[in-house]
């Protein structure tokens, strides 16, 4: 590995894989399932090189399981997969919630619900966002360049070290699948990779027994630790919030709203056009509610784009509190709108 | 007075904790067998063990080492990757019949295929016993559960599944003995075989499974001497109790 920055043109999908190396992950696990399998597939090459854990599960049950007992063990570890691959994954993610251990998990949406098909979609909002079983929260990144798909999966580790707690990065099969220039960072350094994880198995040397768990059945213990879950949720909405805001004009009438790529294709809009603005979520969970509104205090009308049928809408609806008039325009199962086909909706909507 | 000479005490591996296994139930001895064995391996400071969901969720309260939980199932994989992680630990899982052979089939096939070098304590008590009774993949022929009313009939649940000598084929698999812990001589040859499992990991052997079948009197409707009189006369009829497969 060399100590300087080095570019590449890199696919999406592999840019994830240097990220998580780079990192310091030194533990893979993950299933075939289209359009991220170029991910096990390089990883699969560079993890021997670097001399770490690969192994190609049976399910991604036991992926995510890997991980889970990867990370017990203190290691950093990460699993991708696609949406219903994800699905499977719902379980062992709500145990990493509840036994707060940290973790990365790498989402390339494609279309649903069911087996849906294979193209790029943004139909995980709600899995993502709103997980599974349980009272806990996942930290979900949203890149929208392959630069950001290699410096948010670099963050996601040091995200799940520093709060204990799994982080997905929620991107596409777009991003996965497309090739760009990116700046590989070999010399940046991962604040809490060699933080000492007092808490994971090692064997009780000197010690006694640790327990990982989050089965709490004495009364009143696990409403406790949801108590506990929530003060680190706030720690993390308070400090971890990222967006951005994009424009020429920053008292522009009209804002858009959109994440991943539909931002992307958004910011060929607001290039053209002094008068429209765009805003993009790049936490969509924290989600950034407060930044959010206050944006959007001047503007006509908010557009929301979203290659789904509306679900980061109930996320901006919640942060605009009604008092600006929303107009939403979805392309689910696989559309991927051109800025064209968006700036057409705004100008039927204004 | 007389200095006395001591010849039985609590392993260190096991805590202050009282077990909260029913009377009768065979998890307490095994517990103990597993506890003493890694006192007398001495690596009670490098075993991890992987707790199931079942009666033995409760596992960690019980060892002194360290122990983490598993979803349902998932037991074999969450050891596989701590072994992974750590090579120069002791590795096991520690699961029943819901969560080994219903559940998490395929997690243990898969385990067992890929030939992990860890050890897994399989307790065989033919039913659901955390849930209340319910049947189990291992539950008997006719045996009455309280989702076989009518005693299961094989037409609608085909026939108890016989996990060792399923796993027996694999190439990855280097050992698998059944064991049971009715009386002395039989708890004597159950913490042979659980030492053995636990010797073929650190010596690099490879993947090693013990099945207890174990009695579970709360749910078979019977007191401990009739439960241990069923494994004895009827139970070991169909699950063998003996060595199914050792490479060495």
């Amino acid at each position: 590995m060399s100590n300087v920055s080095e570019k590449v043109f890199i696919k999406g999908n592999n840019a994830i894989v240097e990220a998580a190396l780079d990192a310091g992950c030194r533990f893979y696990a993950g299933y075939p399932i289209t359009p991220q399998n170029e991910i096990p597939e390089y990883m699969s090459k560079r993890m021997k090189e670097v001399g770490g854990v690969f192994l190609q599960a049976e399910s991604e049950l036991i992926s995510i399981n890997l991980v889970f007992g990867a990370a017990a063990a203190g290691a950093r570890a990460m699993t991708t997969s696609s949406s219903p691959g994800i699905s499977l994954m719902q379980e062992g993610i709500s145990y990493m919630a509840g036994c707060e251990l940290p973790g990365v998990i790498v989402n390339v949406m494609r279309g649903g619900p069911g087996l849906g098909n294979i193209a790029p979609s943004q139909s995980d909002y709600y899995q993502a966002c709103k997980p599974g079983h349980g009272d806990y929260r996942l930290i979900v990144l949203a890149p929208s360049s392959l630069q950001e798909m290699y410096d948010f999966t670099f963050d996601a580790f040091d995200l799940a070290d520093k709060y204990r707690n799994p982080v997905m990065v929620l991107t596409d099969g777009l991003l996965g699948q497309m090739m760009e220039n990116i700046e590989l960072k070999r010399d940046k350094k991962s604040e809490y990779l060699n933080k000492p994880k007092e808490w994971a198995l090692t064997g009780a040397k000197g010690r006694h027994g640790q327990r990982i768990l989050s089965l709490l059945m004495k009364p009143g213990a696990l409403e406790k630790h949801n108590f506990d879950l929530k003060k680190k949720y706030d720690l993390i909405t308070k400090n971890e919030k990222k967006f951005e805001e994009f424009h020429k004009n920053k008292d522009a009438e009209y804002l858009i709203v959109a994440f991943g790529t539909v931002a992307r294709i958004s910011k060929n809009i607001v290039k053209k056009y002094e008068n429209i603005k765009l805003f993009r979520p790049i936490t969509l969970w924290p989600f950034p509610y407060q930044e959010l509104k206050e944006y959007a205090q001047n503007v006509k009308k908010v557009f929301v784009f979203e290659m789904n049928l509306g679900q980061m809408l109930d996320d901006v609806k919640i942060a605009l509190e009604g008092t600006k008039k929303i107009e939403f325009y979805g392309r689910p199962g696989g559309g991927v709108p051109t800025s064209e086909e968006l700036y057409k909706f705004i100008q039927e909507h204004i | 007075m007389e200095k006395q000479r001591l010849v039985y005490k609590r392993p260190k591996s096991l805590t202050d904790t009282i077990f909260s296994y029913c009377p009768g139930c065979g998890h307490s001895t095994v517990h103990k067998l597993i506890a003493e064995v890694v006192d007398e391996l001495d690596i009670r400071e490098k075993t991890i063990g992987v707790a199931p969901v079942g009666c033995a969720v409760f596992a960690y309260d019980f060892f002194d080492f360290d122990v983490t939980e598993a979803a349902h199932g998932r037991a074999p994989v969450v050891a596989t990757a701590i072994k992974r992680v750590h090579p120069d630990k002791v590795v096991f899982s520690y699961q029943g019949d819901g969560d080994l052979a219903s559940i998490g089939m395929a997690e243990t096939i898969h385990t067992a295929n890929r030939g992990e070098n860890i050890t897994i304590i399989f307790i065989n008590n033919t039913n659901y016993g955390m849930t209340g009774g319910q049947l189990a993949p291992t539950t008997l022929i006719e045996q009455v559960t309280t989702t076989s009313p009518y005693g299961r009939d094989v037409k609608t649940y085909g026939y108890p599944i016989k996990m060792l000598e399923l796993l027996a084929p694999l190439q990855g698999v280097k050992y698998l003995e059944r064991v049971k812990v009715t009386d002395a001589p039989s708890v004597v040859k159950a913490k042979k075989a659980i030492k053995k499992a636990f010797i073929n990991q650190i010596t690099n052997i490879g993947f090693s499974m013990v099945e207890v079948v174990s009695s579970c009197p709360t749910n078979w409707r019977k007191d401990p001497v009739e439960s241990n009189k069923m494994i004895d006369e009827t139970i070991s009829e169909y699950f063998k109790i003996g060595l199914i497969k050792d490479t060495q």
